[in-house]
């Protein structure tokens, strides 16, 4: 990690201008009210987890958003790869019982 | 710039007389100006700052700051009674006319000196913001009610970026240290008091900035030792800003900022 943070990591004699290419990204989540779930929001740049909590609340939180933030760095997340689609999700396509839509449902079963 | 004659009743200030509106009026200003032109110098890093995240966060504060400066011009504005509006205040005087202190004014020469005149200038600001919430001026009161947790997050803000700047690379520790070392000299000014910050402070009304001396000079040295900086002992310190003998920058940044009041008089947006 280049940028100097208070672990002291930074690579000595790197300028600021490649500094930023090399600060890890982070994903944003951010809850915009209380009771809903944390939805991403975006990515940004930082160095570590507490300059990625500033860098959100300025970046996504700016225009009254949120009302807490989560950050998670980008390379904890383990992705799905697009070439394996077809076997983790077709599947599922011409399988259209598994949504509950055949049953009749009661009228008193509302938000269904 | 007393107004003897108006006799708004709303104010709290009516039974006032005109010498202490004019204190109460070149008080406000003294608070209102810090702000102005510190928003003004971070403005200029608009689109320039190191990464899109810092400058947007630059742009946070500097925004935070404005809108504290245009609450306090829209009250200095009534105090005066001569009805001048927020605009003719903020761009419509001379420099010897604005009251900021010398900080504010210092240029954004690299971001180690923007960070450092922030941090400088931040934990004074809440310290005098935490003050300003006891006034007896309901407004004065009300501003800073309000401006509190703005003013807590700059500091957090500035704070952790000495941290990291003073504790980083040895290039970034050198350059933390250049700037806090040239911009020591202007915090002694912060804690002079001017003939209307006494007089508003004994009324109760303003904050007496010099009883938090050393308690300022405590905290921010607590910061620079934790960002292994080392407090810098020069006992040389200027002063002026306060009574409008400003630095060299000073005519720059109003040049900007009244560009153009001045090219299109009168025009609004």
């Amino acid at each position: 990690m280049l940028l100097p943070s208070p672990s002291g990591r930074g690579t000595e004699g790197e300028g600021i201008i490649i500094m930023k290419k090399n600060w890890p990204l982070w994903e944003i989540f951010v809850r915009s009210k209380n009771g809903l779930e944390h939805r991403h929001f975006g990515s940004l740049h930082a160095a570590d987890a507490d300059m990625a909590m500033e860098n959100a609340r300025d970046v996504y939180t700016r225009r009254n958003e949120g009302v807490s933030i989560w950050v998670v760095e980008s390379s904890n997340i383990t992705a799905s790869n697009p070439e394996h689609n077809g076997e983790l999700f077709e599947p599922a396509q011409d399988k259209i019982y598994r949504h509950p839509t055949f049953y009749d449902l009661p009228d008193e079963v509302k938000h269904m | 710039m007393n107004s003897t004659k108006n006799d708004n009743n709303s104010l709290p200030m009516g039974e006032m007389s005109g010498g202490q509106r004019g204190n109460l009026y070149n008080y406000i200003l003294g608070i209102a100006d810090n702000s102005l032109i510190l928003a003004q110098r971070l403005g200029e890093l608009c689109g320039h700052g190191p990464n899109l995240e810092t400058d947007i966060a630059l742009t946070n504060i500097s925004l935070d700051l404005l809108g504290q400066t245009r609450s306090y011009y829209q009250y200095a504005a009534k105090v005066e009674g001569a009805g001048k509006s927020e605009d003719d205040i903020a761009f419509l005087r001379l420099e010897r006319e604005y009251k900021n202190i010398l900080l504010v004014e210092q240029p954004n020469t690299h971001f180690g000196y923007v960070m450092a005149r922030q941090f400088l200038f931040d934990i004074y600001h809440l310290m005098m913001m935490k003050e300003l919430q006891k006034s007896k001026d309901e407004t004065l009161r009300a501003v800073a009610n309000k401006g509190i947790k703005e003013v807590s997050y700059h500091k957090r803000f500035s704070s952790d970026w000495i941290k990291r700047l003073g504790d980083g690379t040895e290039e970034s520790h050198g350059k933390m240290q250049e700037a806090i070392d040239d911009l020591w000299r202007y915090t002694n000014e912060m804690f002079q008091m001017t003939a209307a910050d006494t007089e508003m402070a004994e009324a109760g009304i303003g904050v007496d900035v010099s009883k938090f001396k050393e308690a300022y000079y405590k905290e921010v040295s607590e910061v620079l030792k934790e960002a292994t900086l080392t407090v810098p002992e020069s006992k040389y310190f200027a002063k002026g800003g306060k009574e409008g003998i400003h630095t060299e920058h000073m005519g720059y940044i109003l040049a900007d900022l009244q560009y153009m009041q001045k090219t299109f008089p009168n025009m609004t947006w």
